[in-house]
């Protein structure tokens, strides 16, 4: 028996550039990378220098708070570049693939009979952990904790996001071996999957409890599954993890064999062809894109409301299972034409001063990076509620955290959110603010303050 | 719009720093972005961004007062033809349109004139001041200032009310956003204390006084307002023949029938007459969310709640003027569709908004039945309940701590037995 819940708040913003349901096993990349700056939280101590020779499962640095959480290399190569940014910040380590398949055996796990120990130390080992985020605080997991209970929500609600179905088609044995070594550390509750009603495959699990949501985005967003099952009170600690990253989970723990496979959604209005493509953390965005080229297109490795800004020929992040590419809206609008006084038949808006809402459900709409207006005062009251499905009051939190009052974070419930919770409101904000980053900002200083 | 983009781009040099006219940046500046929505990208966070923006927003408040200013506009005309028996009740209403409607806009149009004019003015100071964009916060509140000002006002009193408002009501608050009191209702706060005898009797019909003097009045016109003739029958026996004149006002076929008062046929401000013209903009209001319909709502529901008890006492005349007619008179439509649901003074959270409109209109009609020196209660209530807005958000955001805070101890309860 599943509990079925249903989120009236949110919105599907309906973006033109679905992937059409093919799944393509993208060519392997000259490079891949992986950028610690993906990883929240994560200081990189590295492990290695440019030049030297790496396998898939090889270390390629690791955590300076925890040493023994290790991010390992996806392919077999030669590192080829450190990149670094201000401050002499590890952006990426660059690998150059040898094109064999040379990996370190990393030794194989028993997950349904494997000590909790044994479960979060070959975690470590194998590089699985940087794949475990927490709540509180939105960033990776600290590995001494003790969890509460973990989750996975088995859909993306997200716009363009890939569909889990094909993601885990053929993966539901990795995934259930990914649950078995998850539910070894969780202390006092359970796993949790939230799936969509029509969704069966979770059904047949051991060791999970399923929970089904109807409703708009966000409800694929696991925060808002774990608000709605089981909040997050002050002094608990919740994981969770991407569904994706639990079938490879439970593949690298009974293989013994690093494994970081990634199914992208390779979608967005500007994508020449969209649709999925195999492929392996890291590795380069023109392996997704087709090719696409032009500086009127922006590349984000993720979807267009959390995701990362990359270069044309940048890398797919590690956390992201897509890749969107929209238009850029550099170019003025005219107020009569596109700008705040047009009819705005082609725009899709949450404001009922727009006509998006008199329109077909079907009819989806090509958005560009404009953000549509300057950045001014909070005027408009009643615009995040909507979009916001927590018990949370979003607007006096957002404040709370600009006055960088951390009682009155607590006390509002800054312990269950996270900036991609957010991102609804910041995408309907008539005032342009930077919710996320806002957040953002609160979680990390809410972290410094409790020490 | 290429040329009218490129023609703009070719004079910026002269306004940014180090040319000429970089003091006018800020004009330059408001200009460009009204014309064009500038070609800014998403930096951080999400990737794409809603196409509506404050001047969408506050544009749409503006398209909701045209009803209520083309309304106002004719009716001071008629109102003043009226008074000088130019035109009788019994003549058709379309009779002298144009007569009347050029009356009104000669009238009117300095008003929005000297409010635009007085306000931006000290918004693009301020702005240029403390170095950023002009917000278009200003664009509604000056369009709301000329519509709940009598005619006949001054207009070096209105330039004064509007100076007031715009800079002790907003800017030193922080500007657009970081007021507590309403910037509208401020300035004509401003007014009544400050200037109580011009702002009492003699103005709401345009040059009254004159046709008094020249004799040209028409029998019964006093150029008091519904709710002016109503607070002079306070404190007096409902026998007396003043007070049973007075009454015989509101009745059917009366001055201030209650059709009369639905429809604005009215002395009064110039936009708060027709209460018809208001719903018209309450209805875009609502239609576009930009309005919260939950402040409209309870605060019409308070009203009548307020009216209905005065109705059931009954303890002067003024208490037996119907609840539904209550809310067609005065400011209590105006405030009620386009003062209470200001979205900066009013509660921001949602259910506060309940409890804020419902006391403003309870309030309104209380203040202006039991103090008839204030017969414009709206303007106070609505004050009044800005002040109380944060007071009464404290509560509602503390009743969701609280939930919050049981939640977890429940939690911690269940920890420590398992």
């Amino acid at each position: 028996m599943s509990r079925k819940i249903r989120i009236r708040k949110g919105a599907d913003i309906r973006l033109k550039g679905r992937p059409t349901k093919t799944v393509e096993t993208a060519a392997p990349t000259a490079t891949y990378a992986v950028q610690p700056p993906n990883y929240h939280g994560i200081v990189p101590k590295l492990e290695v220098k440019e030049g030297a020779a790496v396998e898939a499962g090889s270390p390629l640095f690791h955590s300076k708070e925890t040493p023994a959480m290790k991010f390992l290399s996806p392919i077999s190569g030669t590192v080829k570049a450190i990149v670094r940014g201000e401050k002499r910040r590890i952006l990426a380590v660059v690998v150059e693939s040898d094109g064999g398949n040379k990996a370190v055996a990393l030794g194989k796990i028993n997950v349904t009979e494997a000590s909790a120990d044994e479960i979060r130390g070959a975690m470590l080992s194998h590089g699985m952990f940087p794949f475990v985020e927490q709540r509180p605080f939105a960033d990776v997991a600290n590995p001494m904790d003790a969890p509460r209970s973990i989750h996975v929500s088995g859909f993306d609600s997200a716009p363009l996001a890939p569909d889990m179905e094909i993601v885990l088609r053929d993966r539901m044995e990795a995934f259930q071996s990914g649950i078995h070594a998850l539910s070894a550390l969780v202390h006092g509750d359970a796993v949790h999957v939230g799936a969509r009603p029509e969704q069966s495959m979770f059904s047949g699990l051991d060791k999970v409890a399923v929970t089904t949501f109807e409703g708009p985005h966000p409800a694929g967003n696991v925060g808002v599954q774990i608000h709605h099952t089981l909040p997050v009170n002050k002094g608990e600690v919740v994981w969770t993890m991407h569904a994706e990253d639990v079938a490879n989970l439970g593949e690298t723990l009974t293989t013994g064999f690093y494994t970081t496979k990634r199914t992208v959604s390779a979608a967005g209005s500007e994508h020449p062809s969209p649709k999925y493509f195999q492929t392996n953390l890291g590795c380069e965005l023109t392996a997704l894109t087709a090719g696409h080229q032009g500086d009127a297109t922006r590349f984000i490795s993720g979807n267009p409301l959390t995701g990362t800004h990359a270069a044309a020929d940048g890398y797919l992040g590690g956390l992201d299972h897509q890749v969107t590419l929209l238009p850029e809206g550099n170019e003025p609008k005219f107020l009569l034409t596109s700008g705040w006084l047009s009819p705005g038949l082609d725009k899709f808006s949450l404001s009922k001063s727009y006509p998006t809402w008199l329109m077909p459900k079907s009819k989806e709409f090509v958005m560009d990076t404009n953000t549509g207006g300057e950045e001014r005062a909070f005027v408009v009251t009643g615009q995040y509620e909507p979009v916001f499905p927590f018990d949370i009051y979003p607007v006096q939190l957002i404040k709370s955290i600009l006055a960088n009052d951390i009682d009155a974070m607590e006390k509002l419930g800054i312990y269950e959110v996270a900036p991609e919770d957010f991102a609804l409101c910041e995408y309907a904000c008539t005032s342009k603010i930077d919710v996320q980053d806002i957040v953002r900002d609160g979680l990390d200083n809410l972290k410094k303050e409790l020490g | 719009m290429k040329a009218l983009h490129k023609m703009l781009d070719s004079i910026r040099p002269h306004f940014e720093e180090g040319g000429k006219l970089s003091r006018f940046w800020v004009v330059y500046d408001s200009l460009e972005t009204f014309a064009f929505t500038p070609g800014h990208t998403t930096k951080s966070g999400v990737h794409i961004r809603d196409g509506v923006d404050l001047k969408r927003t506050m544009f749409m408040v503006i398209v909701a007062l045209i009803p209520a200013l083309l309304f106002g506009t004719w009716n001071q005309g008629h109102q003043y033809l009226l008074s000088i028996g130019e035109v009788s009740v019994a003549d058709p209403l379309m009779m002298a349109f144009w007569d009347k409607l050029l009356i009104g806009a000669v009238k009117v149009l300095p008003l929005v004139v000297v409010s635009y004019g007085v306000g931006l003015g000290i918004e693009f100071l301020f702005a240029g001041m403390r170095g950023h964009s002009i917000n278009e916060g200003y664009l509604v509140s000056g369009m709301l200032i000329p519509l709940i000002m009598p005619v006949d006002v001054p207009l070096w009193m209105l330039a004064l009310a509007v100076a007031f408002a715009v800079i002790i009501a907003k800017e030193v608050f922080g500007g657009t956003g970081m007021n507590i009191l309403n910037v509208a209702l401020t300035a004509r706060a401003f007014l009544f204390f400050a200037y109580p005898k011009q702002l009492s009797g003699e103005i709401w019909i345009h040059e009254v006084a004159t046709s008094k003097a020249g004799g040209l009045l028409v029998d019964g016109y006093t150029g008091a307002t519904a709710l002016g003739h109503l607070a002079s029958t306070v404190g007096k026996a409902p026998t007396e023949p003043a007070v049973a004149g007075v009454m015989d006002m509101f009745a059917a076929g009366g001055m201030f029938s209650l059709t009369n008062s639905f429809f604005g046929l009215i002395p009064g401000s110039v936009g708060e007459t027709s209460a018809l013209a208001i719903l018209i903009g309450a209805a875009l209001l609502i239609w576009t969310g930009i309005g919260s319909w939950k402040v409209m709502s309870s605060f019409l529901v308070g009203g009548l709640a307020m009216g209905a008890i005065f109705n059931a006492m009954g303890l002067n005349a003024y208490m037996t003027i119907p609840a539904i007619h209550q809310v067609v008179m005065g400011g209590f439509m105006f405030g009620m569709v386009f003062m209470a649901t200001d979205p900066v003074s009013a509660a921001q959270t949602e259910r506060g908004k309940w409890i804020y409109g419902f006391f403003g209109g309870f309030l309104s009609i209380m203040i202006r039945v039991f103090n008839p020196a204030y017969p414009e209660g709206v303007m106070m209530a609505i004050l009044f309940m800005n002040v109380m807005a944060p007071l009464i958000d404290h509560y509602v955001i503390q009743a969701n701590v609280s939930k919050r805070e049981k939640r977890a101890e429940f939690a911690l309860a269940k920890r420590a037995t398992a």
